[in-house]
């Protein structure tokens, strides 16, 4: 085993485009499988004398447990029942505070909260079960809004319902807004968004005395996954093994929850001796896991009599439900993220995760950032019209350039010239024309048409200290045939993980790419190279496989084997004769947080992020005054991404967030009824479909970036920041009706030019 | 006399990717477990369970169907293909070297049904115009591409079959 040193690899933004297998647009490593049928996901696996487990949940939003009883009709003998009391470790699911039980012991917090679990051989057999088993619970009174929440008309969690806080301070707003020519207001929310996976979460566990817990799933983390069960049952980590499936979607809903279900299916399987399947429908997936936090922000901005923005404050306020889980690193980010692509020279951020009894919220793409960006590029659009200059103007005069810092203190060092990027986003959407058109166009319709820009920022991979704390460590093997593996625990979810961290390691060691494979993520083979979130994995993982190939190479050339500017097939012939040698052949790469990166944990100051991906994407929409109905006409995104690593993977992740952040903005509305929501069902709870979508036109510019692997930088979570404000914007500029909330529908069109005289009142 | 609840299982005659199946089954069970559970074809998926996402779409004598919705009795004496028929003689079929090469498969859940669903488009529209293949499509749901790699990917069958 080799642990390679970790080289400096500076990218020359000239070198950009010199790569054989970097850049291009090489196949899909699991694609032959998935478009075969052949890839397995977790429903498609059976075990031998598996049992089947469903989950008995509160029905009530809070409340203490009195007594649990097991009802008539049902033969309980033929059943497997798990409790709190059958727990081997700690009732928890161990991820940041520990705070969410894994089955409810004696208090439940929010609907839908697992409290016991029943398993039998026939899974036709689980909902009468289920639906025998009767919680009698004496009620408590439930917090269901943030502001009841805030104002604590109950405390639910801790002593004042604060999941957590942050405070971010960046010169002083004494004498601003005496300064100030106008001083702009506004108040911005979004709703709760369901990351609506296609494939159900779904789990299955085995559980032995000797081999300890097995799991295999659809989930995100495999290391997360074994932290947890590596709690719940008190076993060492050498006794938990964790498997990632072919992964159905993800988009950070399967990030923390599947530790929940893994706890689950192992601990039927270790009280039933037997492996056990637990498998969602989507009512129960829909119901009872984690959305996107709801939120609300207020601007207060003291601007200059040109538009450039003196100082303001924003404060935040995310709804976190009834446990920590990943709220206080959700809020981290919309509060970092808060401030946008603009040079804020004095302001105060202070932001809030509140309890609520509802199911705990969480990870969704963007993770806080898309909230908060919605906020900031809605109240840009506030800031033109009080100053009376364009959208364009008021971004142009405040945009971040390099050596300004953004609210953290970071000093911007890219290249990046935000006012080109506009420009050629303005030019491709053909956005003067148009507006010079519409009017004219809409005078006497029934269609009313308008054009919307975002501009935004995404800071790759973990904030801060973050990726320090991770300290991630990747692998690259030889396989006996001479071929080579990569070893990583960062999940493939339709992303590009596979294929990505491939053409890295087949670009690096001077191999065709179909040489390179990647190991499935299985705890007990591939080393933790961190959680597949945040943006991180191609910037930071792939940086860190780029690491241990070169530390690979670099074994093979000084043990004699192998001379420089090799052909493949002597590289090929010295793996092979190196492992008859010496039975193996690895090396390691361990992340090491770049010199000359400073985060204050305490003041929330510094380098927030090792990388920022920036983009202006611009809406084209109709509004119909008959039905109050949008459609986006077109779409235009462009970013700078820094080196595309894979053309077309990358055009697809782009494409899909631009959907998915679409139903954010104006399809996908959480009908919630106290705590719990009531449209559980893909009838009733609408996303995108391919009769939806304008055409997506999909952009980049790139500029490398020191910190990523041949020049990348994260990509994931990008396209879900601008969409929603790009066409809430846009639909504005159609109406001359401000509207300051997502998801926006049309009744909720109806209602805002009603109040404005504008629509006919019923 | 068997009570509702004990329903009696029934043999159903079905020809599944070109070769005859019996199952013994009740006849209300529904087609996508009968493929997923005595059939191990386990290419259709459940996302929805409610006719909503497609993802169990199935050609069922040539149309295109949500195996959820499909009580197995119903199917009796009918011709299905599933994903796993459709490439021959280990060659894929043209959508699905087009899905391959255009990435119109992400995490590949919708897959199967969406490879299915643009096979029945262009059996029925051979040639179609972008508005057919957005329609044709919209019982599928993809929630990781857009639909934008998908409608290349459709455009791209198109001229391989013309090319043929």
């Amino acid at each position: 085993m080799v642990l390679a040193q970790l080289q400096c690899f500076v990218p020359e933004r000239n070198d950009l485009n010199q790569h054989r297998v970097i850049g291009s647009a090489v196949p899909r490593k699991e694609g032959f499988d998935k478009v075969t049928g052949r890839a397995r996901y977790a429903d498609d696996i059976t075990l031998p004398g598996m049992l089947y487990g469903a989950t008995v949940r509160s029905k009530i939003p809070r409340g203490k447990i009195r007594q649990i009883n097991f009802g008539p009709g049902v033969d309980w003998n033929d059943y497997v029942v798990v409790t709190a009391k059958d727990i081997p470790g700690r009732n928890c699911i161990a991820l940041i505070s520990d705070d969410q039980p894994c089955l409810a012991d004696g208090f439940t917090n929010h609907p839908e909260e697992p409290i016991l679990l029943v398993a039998h051989p026939d899974r036709r057999q689980l909902s009468k079960a289920v639906e025998a088993v009767e919680v009698i619970c004496d009620p408590l009174q439930a917090v269901f809004s943030m502001e009841e929440s805030e104002r604590q008309t109950e405390v639910i969690w801790g002593t004042d319902n604060l999941l957590k806080t942050f405070l971010i301070e960046k010169g002083s707003l004494e004498g601003i807004w005496e300064k100030a020519a106008h001083i702009v207001e506004g108040e911005y929310f979004t709703g709760a968004q369901e990351q609506l996976y296609i494939e159900n979460n779904g789990m299955i566990a085995t559980y032995d005395v000797a081999a300890g817990v097995t799991v295999w799933g659809s989930l995100q983390c495999p290391y997360y996954v074994h932290k947890a069960l590596m709690a719940l049952f008190a076993l060492p980590e050498d006794k938990v093994r964790v498997v990632q499936m072919e992964t159905g979607g993800a988009f950070g809903g399967k990030e923390e929850y599947p530790s929940m279900i893994a706890g689950h299916a192992a601990l039927l399987a270790m009280k039933a001796k037997r492996p056990v399947k637990v498998v969602y429908d989507r009512m129960e997936d829909m119901a009872a896991t984690t959305k996107r936090h709801p939120s609300r922000t207020r601007h207060r901005t003291a601007v200059d009599a040109s538009g450039k923005i003196l100082g303001g404050e924003i404060e935040i306020t995310m709804d976190g439900g009834a446990y920590a889980t990943l709220s206080s690193v959700v809020l981290s980010r919309g509060t970092i993220h808060a401030g946008g692509p603009y040079c804020w020279p004095n302001v105060t951020i202070r932001s809030k995760a509140v309890a609520t009894n509802s199911p705990p919220h969480g990870a969704f793409r963007g993770f806080g950032a898309p909230q908060t960006l919605f906020a900031m590029e809605r109240h840009m659009d506030r800031i033109a019209e009080a100053v009376g200059i364009s959208p364009v103007e008021v971004r142009k005069r405040n945009f971040l350039k390099p050596g300004m810092t953004t609210t953290t203190e970071q000093v911007i060092r890219e290249d990046i010239d935000l006012e080109r990027l506009l420009d050629h986003a303005l030019e491709l959407a053909q956005y003067q024309e148009k507006k010079r058109h519409f009017p004219a166009q809409c005078r006497s319709g029934k269609m009313k048409k308008g054009m919307g820009i975002a501009a935004f920022l995404h800071g790759a991979g973990f904030t801060g200290s973050g990726e320090r704390y991770l300290s991630s460590v990747v692998g690259i093997e030889a396989l006996p045939d001479g071929l080579i593996r990569v070893l990583v625990s960062s999940a493939e979810f339709g992303q590009g993980t596979n294929t990505v961290l491939c053409q890295i390691a087949a670009e690096t060691l001077n191999l065709p790419y179909e040489w390179v494979t990647i190991a499935q993520p299985d705890t007990s083979i591939v080393p933790n190279s961190g959680p597949t979130v945040a943006s991180r994995t191609a910037m930071i993982v792939g940086k860190l496989v780029h690491s241990a190939a070169l530390g690979f190479k670099q074994t093979l050339l000084a043990s004699g084997k192998l001379v420089e500017n090799y052909k493949p097939e002597a590289f090929r012939q010295a793996c092979s004769d190196h492992i008859k040698k010496h039975g193996e052949l690895r090396s390691f790469s361990q992340y090491e947080a770049p010199s000359g990166i400073f985060w204050d944990d305490q003041k929330y100051r510094g380098e927030a992020y090792a990388a920022f991906a920036w983009a202006v994407y611009v809406a084209e929409v109709s509004v119909d005054l008959t039905t109050y109905s949008v459609t986006v006409d077109d779409f235009v995104a462009l970013q700078e991404i820094g080196k595309v690593l894979h053309p077309r993977l990358a055009e697809g992740q782009i494409a899909g967030g631009v959907a998915q952040a679409i139903g954010f903005a104006l399809y996908e509305k959480v009908v919630w009824q106290n705590g719990r929501m009531l449209n559980n069902q893909m009838t009733n709870y609408i996303m995108p479909t391919s009769a939806d979508v304008p055409p997506i036109r999909v952009f980049f510019e790139e500029l490398g970036n020191v910190h990523g692997a041949y020049g990348a930088k994260g990509i994931g979570e990008l396209p879900m920041d601008g969409p929603a404000p790009a066409i809430i914007n846009a639909i504005t500029d159609a109406l001359g009706v401000p509207f300051h909330f997502i998801p926006l529908l049309p009744e909720d069109i109806y209602a805002g030019l009603a109040a404005h005289s504008l629509a006919p009142v019923k | 006399m068997p009570s509702l609840a004990e329903p009696v299982k029934q043999t159903v005659q079905l020809t599944v990717n070109g070769v005859a199946r019996s199952v013994l089954v009740h006849p209300m069970d529904r087609l996508l477990d009968v493929l997923r559970h005595e059939l191990h074809l386990t290419g259709a998926k459940e996302g929805c369970g409610e006719g909503e996402c497609g993802s169990c779409s199935v050609l069922l004598d040539g149309q295109i169907v949500n195996s959820c919705l499909v009580p197995v009795g119903q199917a009796e004496g009918a011709s299905l293909t599933t994903i796993e028929g459709l490439a021959a003689d280990a060659r894929l079929h043209p959508v699905q070297q087009a899905f391959l090469s255009c990435n119109g498969a992400q995490c590949g859940i919708c897959t199967p049904g969406m490879i299915l669903a643009a096979v029945h488009l262009l059996n029925s529209h051979p040639q179609p115009t972008l508005d057919q293949i957005r329609e044709g499509l919209s019982g599928n749901l993809c929630r990781c591409t857009g639909y934008s790699q998908i409608f290349e990917a459709v455009n791209q069958a198109v001229r391989t079959s013309e090319a043929k």
